[in-house]
């Protein structure tokens, strides 16, 4: 480790800190100082307040549980699909030739443009969001797969098989902890970008989700609640992430 | 040599990667043909792609000839004979994520040897290349010249007759490559383990073998074997003895013929 790197560490710390706070300050000042518009900015005292009822009363579960809900089974087909797929590829130098640079350039295309399309084919409900989630999460989770699986030493493939290793023990020996830390960046990727196209997509046509509840507040002109509830979209989102990261430092560190 | 000496026979062993006539076809190895002694150490020494460590995976049955047969204590090689042969290479052979014990252990998981006997085996195999306070390190934490030890560490602990090594301490720096060459001749003189041993450096193969084979250029061929008469353990002071310096001079004067026919060859050769 380097050296003084929990001093540097502590110090970003505080400058992270120190932002959010100059930045509820601005919004303060200029909630109640400098005259913008409450429907453009509510009081953060007032938002404050809403959060506050929001969690009281508990009326955020059903979106949360539609949007965790849509977010689990996305997640849970991109990642066995991507992994399989990405296996499959990586099996072969032929086949990572020719799939890694589609899989790459299909991941670079923003797959949100289809929503349309995807709410034609499963409707307005939770089935639409699983599938886009699963489509966008899919392809980090396959590509990392490949890299993964496809790039090992070889040297270290031959010492294997040099000392008498057999097919299985080549796999869980050689090839499974060389490619595990990066497959489990790739799950984090696939994990967080099916979360955001999830929400996002929920903002512009659905029935219910967090995402919808936003929109909803906004074309009520509830904008403290707006704010509110975008504040606890942030929150959970926060929670996810770092719980994934966490899986994913545990996973590469056993 | 009568049969039961001999430990590795080659019997006109030919290579070439790919196909006649595709673009990427290499004919590597020429009409070899070579009996190895059991408990000697041979160097295979000669230029860049002359052929010496396709010989060598195809002794340890890593890889098939296209032409000729390789016989291993009488049995005839189709494959990898873990039992028999063991490999040290080059360099990262070592898993990264496996500490030194787990590693050594590890060979031996594969190899089939018995839980109850491998902890034992893993400490004698340590402590003879001297790495006891470091089974439980990674290779990344260790110098070059550690992991080569522990690379090696691990090739002993299979306890087979045969050690094939890839230039084992091609990676390291001279000074490094000369204690391990020290400690490698003292480890053999210990034990009756046959050794074929590749590399590019001329002391290293002149301090190390009992004999050298000399190959020529690519399409590779043994030109020549030198013999070292020189008994193991071998001293730090035969490296400056006359008969070192003239059998080094020898080999340099058959391998410099050989590498420049493969610089003329490739047109690798450097403007001054």
């Amino acid at each position: 480790m380097r050296p003084a790197g929990n001093e540097g560490r502590l110090a970003s710390r505080a400058v992270q800190a120190a932002f959010v706070v100059a930045l509820v300050v601005l919004w303060y000042l200029g909630a109640t100082r400098w005259g913008v518009n409450p429907l453009l900015l509510p009081n953060p005292v007032a938002v404050l307040g809403d959060f506050w009822a929001i969690l009281i009363s508990g009326e955020f579960i059903d979106d949360l549980r539609v949007t965790l809900g849509e977010l689990a089974a996305a997640f849970a087909i991109a990642a066995s699909l991507g992994t399989v797929a990405g296996y499959l590829v990586s099996r072969s130098q032929y086949r990572i030739r020719a799939f890694e640079p589609l899989f790459a350039a299909v991941y670079a295309i923003p797959i949100i443009l289809f929503l349309p399309l995807y709410v034609l084919l499963f409707g307005l409900g939770p089935a639409s969001k699983i599938a886009l989630g699963a489509t966008i999460g899919f392809f980090p989770i396959a590509l990392s797969t490949v890299a993964g699986f496809g790039y090992v030493d070889k040297v270290l493939l031959t010492a294997a098989r040099s000392m008498g290793a057999s097919d299985y023990q080549l796999f869980r020996y050689a090839l499974l902890p060389a490619a595990l830390p990066i497959m489990l960046t790739g799950m984090r990727m696939g994990f967080t970008i099916a979360l955001l196209s999830i929400i996002g997509s929920e903002t512009i046509a659905s029935l219910a989700g967090l995402g919808h509840r936003i929109v909803q507040l906004a074309e009520g002109m509830e904008m403290a609640r707006m704010f509110a509830y975008i504040i606890f979209v942030v929150a959970i989102a926060a929670i996810l992430n770092a719980l994934v990261s966490a899986l994913e430092a545990r996973g590469k560190h056993p | 040599m009568t049969p039961s000496s001999v430990a590795i026979r080659i019997s006109g062993v030919a290579h070439q990667f790919g196909e006649p006539g595709d673009a990427r076809h290499v004919r590597a190895l020429r009409d070899t043909s070579l009996d190895i002694a059991r408990g000697e150490l041979i160097c295979l020494i000669g230029p860049s792609g002359c052929g010496k460590s396709t010989l060598l995976n195809i002794v340890g049955g890593l890889m098939s000839p296209t032409d000729g047969t390789v016989d291993v204590l009488g049995k005839r090689v189709t494959g990898p004979m873990p039992r028999e042969v063991a490999f040290v290479f080059q360099e990262n052979a070592l898993f990264p994520w496996n500490t030194v014990m787990e590693n050594i252990d590890l060979g031996m998981v594969f190899q089939g040897v018995a839980r109850a006997e491998r902890a034992a085996r893993a400490r004698r195999s340590l402590a003879a290349v001297g790495l006891e306070e470091f089974a439980q390190h990674y290779p990344a934490q260790l110098s070059g010249g550690m992991r080569q030890r522990a690379a090696l560490a691990r090739a002993l602990s299979l306890e087979t007759g045969i050690l094939l090594m890839d230039e084992p301490f091609g990676a390291l720096d001279e000074q490094t490559r000369m204690i391990l060459g020290e400690e490698l001749s003292v480890l053999l003189s210990r034990t009756d383990k046959t050794i074929v041993f590749v590399t590019h450096s001329l002391g290293e193969a002149t301090f190390l073998a009992d004999r050298v084979a000399v190959f020529s250029a690519r399409p590779g061929a043994i030109k020549t074997i030198i013999a070292v008469d020189e008994p193991h353990p071998r001293q730090p002071e035969f490296v400056t003895s006359a008969k070192f310096t003239e059998i080094r001079n020898q080999l340099y004067g058959l391998l410099h013929e050989e590498i420049r026919k493969t610089m003329a060859h490739t047109g690798a050769e450097a403007t001054p």
